[in-house]
């Protein structure tokens, strides 16, 4: 083993920080924003760990990463090893490294964050899994010999994906339904290229392909085939990760006027569809001077970001709260300002105005009373603060709701008031035998790496069942 | 990747493809919809269902070449490919017996009423069937209607065949002799919807009408089909393509249609400009004609 420095020395070396693309240059490409840690700044980083034993990181880690593990092979220049080692428990790293918000998983709680800052963990990981894909490291894992069973899953984002690499390792046969033409789910139609390049995404359904899983894009399930459909196809057991797939809107005038997009139609027609190469590829997107994004979530900086690279003069963000109470990763929220996004804290749109195409929107400033149900701070109107803030486009980034598809064509599938349906937190098995669900249709709107451990505690459960319950 | 069949003009700028699809064919139902992409590079475009042959799998789609994807469409040849063809999407029509029911279908909408129309004969209407065309060459479909109908009323615009007039000419006498028709179903062109409900809700009809604004998924997701039915927005793709023509926000649906047009136009125009393109050629000829 390398020799390492003394703890103390480890402190003083400062966290590094990936090079990124310039904002000035940056806001005119798609290119991905931070280029990863050099393998020099990868093993100083490495080497600030402390390897404590309790490892709180872990225990900040849905999916419980062998964090010290991986970071001790990287100071040991085993970077392949390192990727393995994460994906132990983590089948995306390379996807988790870039869009984790480690900064309150991982992160928060490391040791060296209490007098100094964090180990760069999520920026390890992403070096490690690109090190490994860039170096064609990718070990196929063994494969235990098929047990005759077999598993459908809905949807393939990142819940759907983590239960498809774990159930074909166990030796079951699987095939992933998705509804839209490219694998990936929200990684692919949601989070912009400049976030998470699709090559990674691509690589990563690619890698599952190799190891057997069956990919069935352009299928609805919920209207090609139902889950009894499933069953009857002789399914064993199905997994439901469709995510939270119903755009919410404001609810106020004027909202179906030309140019008020959602930001699930205006981010899937830049990413899935690649409307930013528009004429090269068909699909359109208006293009805006002045963008108003309405929200404080990732989304909404995906959104306000893409804007900007699309040609907009004027990007804002308008979000009824202040910046403190702003779900968004603090990363994007800095990435979004280096970029000139301005920021309309404390104001919430009441009505827009235009004819045909929207013009303007009629704001209202807001203050912050008492915390609501969700502990933040509620915002209440100021009477009589209304202004006008001219605006050519319009996206509505204010969350998702479930989509029916599935629970409405699925007898006895219990949802809740929200629509979401209803597991055992344990097994992620739902009101039906053999169904089981995770991430955002199960949550409501949530994160990646939370939607990928919902996965894993699927598969595990889903596994038993099969192995237990379902003879062959 | 779904098999196209076969794929032939059946009228000026009018294309009719048939596309191998059992598992979506053996599904669908009269009044849903499927969405097409034709490459890698290609938008997703709904397309009404026209027809179901459901012994062979065989899904019909009936086209107007507008812009730049329904001219690429020409282009597959009958054993040719599309990159995709998604559904069944949408939720069907609603079908009962009424005593008397009426379809009407305007230009390229003589489609997909037919399917509908074969489904309100099997629940036991007497089925009045309205078909109209700007002109005779616009006209398709009358022998499948006829064969379906137990009346058929053909019109054109400029009177070039059967009846001259409007559909909602045709529609209004009927209603004016006294005919009790329990249901109407509309489907064309915006102006020809909107006409058709205006007049019916003076008589007290029920009138349905199929509405095809811009979509991408079909499933939901990104809400880009909105449409206002009685000031309450809904989702074409998921909560349609039906709705209750009396409370249909046309205005709105017309206006929305257009969000791209001159995005549209100039992909249009590029392509027909590509000189190196014969498609373009032949395309440039098609207008010309029409």
């Amino acid at each position: 083993m390398t020799n390492r420095l003394e703890k103390k020395d480890r402190m003083k070396i400062p966290r590094q920080t990936m090079p990124e693309q310039d904002p000035l240059e940056r806001i005119k490409n798609f290119l991905e924003v931070p280029y990863g840690f050099t393998e020099e700044q990868a093993l100083v980083e490495a080497s600030r760990c402390l390897e404590c034993p309790k490892a709180p990181c872990v225990k900040g880690c849905p999916v419980e990463v062998d964090i010290p593990g991986f970071i001790r092979l990287v100071v040991e220049k085993d970077y392949a090893a390192a990727a393995r080692k994460i994906k132990e428990t983590n089948s995306l790293p390379a996807v988790c490294g870039r869009v984790c918000p480690q900064e309150e998983q991982c992160e928060i709680v490391c040791v060296m964050a209490k007098k100094f800052s964090p180990v760069a963990i999520g920026a390890l990981e992403r070096f490690v899994a690109d090190y490994e894909r860039n170096n064609n490291l990718i070990q196929l894992p063994r494969i235990d010999p098929p047990t005759g069973r077999s598993v459908a899953i809905v949807g393939s984002g990142p819940a759907g994906l983590t239960v498809a690499g774990d159930l074909i390792k166990l030796g079951h046969r699987v095939t992933i339904f998705e509804a839209l033409h490219k694998p990936g789910g929200v990684l692919v139609y949601g989070i912009p290229e400049f976030r998470l390049p699709k090559a990674i995404v691509q690589a990563e359904c690619d890698f599952l392909a190799r190891l057997g899983v069956e990919f069935r894009t352009s299928t609805v399930i919920g209207k090609a085939e139902t889950i009894d459909e499933l069953f009857e196809m002789g399914y064993d057991a199905v997994f439901i990760g469709t995510g939270a797939g119903l755009p919410n809107f404001m609810g106020i005038p004027g909202e179906n006027l030309i140019g008020i997009y959602s930001s699930n139609e205006y981010l899937t027609r830049s990413n899935l569809m690649r409307a930013f190469d528009f004429p090269n590829y068909d699909t359109p997107i208006m293009i805006g001077e002045n963008v108003a994004v309405l929200g404080g979530g990732n989304t909404a900086m995906d959104s306000v970001r893409t804007a900007l690279r699309l040609g907009a003069k004027n990007a804002y963000i308008v979000y009824r709260r202040s910046e403190a109470e702003m779900p968004a990763r603090k990363e994007e929220i800095h990435h979004a300002l280096e970029e000139g996004v301005q920021f309309h804290m404390l104001t919430n749109p009441i009505r827009f105005i235009g004819d045909g195409k929207v013009q303007a929107m009629e704001c209202i400033r807001m203050v912050l009373g008492e915390p609501d149900a969700s502990g933040r701070r509620r915002p209440i109107p100021i009477e009589g603060s209304n202004f006008i803030l001219e605006v050519d486009l319009v996206v509505v980034a204010i969350g998702n709701s479930s989509n029916p598809l599935i629970p409405k064509t699925t007898p006895g599938l219990q949802t809740n008031k929200w629509g979401n349906i209803i597991v055992d937190k344990e097994t992620m098995q739902t009101s039906r035998k053999g169904v089981y669900a995770g991430g955002d249709i199960v949550t409501g709107g949530a994160t990646v790496i939370l939607a990928a451990g919902a996965g894993k505690i699927a598969a595990r459960a889903m596994h038993k069942y099969l192995m237990e319950e379902v003879k062959k | 990747m779904p098999k196209v069949l076969d794929n032939r003009q059946i009228g000026p700028l009018i294309w009719k493809m048939l596309i191998a699809v059992p598992r979506l064919v053996m599904k669908a139902k009269a009044g849903q919809f499927v969405i097409i992409r034709v490459n890698e590079q290609g938008e997703r475009v709904p397309m009404s269902i026209a027809g179901l042959d459901r012994q062979k799998g065989i899904l019909t789609v009936i086209y107007q070449v507008v812009g730049k994807t329904s001219a690429l469409m020409t282009t597959v040849p009958a054993g040719g490919e599309l990159a995709d063809c998604v559904g069944p999407l949408g939720a069907p029509s609603h079908i009962d017996n009424w005593g008397t029911a009426c379809v009407i279908g305007g230009g390229i909408g003589i489609a997909p009423i037919y399917p509908i129309a074969q489904a309100y004969k099997e629940a036991g209407n007497r089925l009045v069937t309205i078909i109209g065309a700007r002109s005779k060459n616009l006209l398709f479909y009358e022998d499948e209607h006829r064969a379906v109908a137990d009346e058929l009323y053909v019109c054109t615009d400029d009177g070039s065949y059967g009846q001259k007039g409007f559909v909602s000419e045709v529609l209004k006498k009927l209603l004016d002799e006294g005919r009790k028709i329990g249901q109407i179903m509309a489907i064309g062109p915006v102006p020809m919807m909107r006409v058709v409900a205006e007049l019916t809700k003076g008589y007290g009809v029920p009138t349905w009408v199929s509405l095809n604004p811009i979509m991408i998924d079909g499933t939901g997701m990104c809400g880009g089909c909105r449409v206002a039915v009685e000031g309450k927005t809904m989702f074409a793709c998921v909560d349609g393509p039906d709705f209750d023509g009396h409370k249909v926000d046309f205005d709105l649906l017309s206006k929305r249609l257009g969000a791209y047009k001159e995005m549209e136009k100039a992909a249009m125009k590029r392509f027909l400009e590509d000189p190196h393109c014969r498609l373009a050629e032949s395309i440039r000829s098609l207008a010309a004609q029409s």
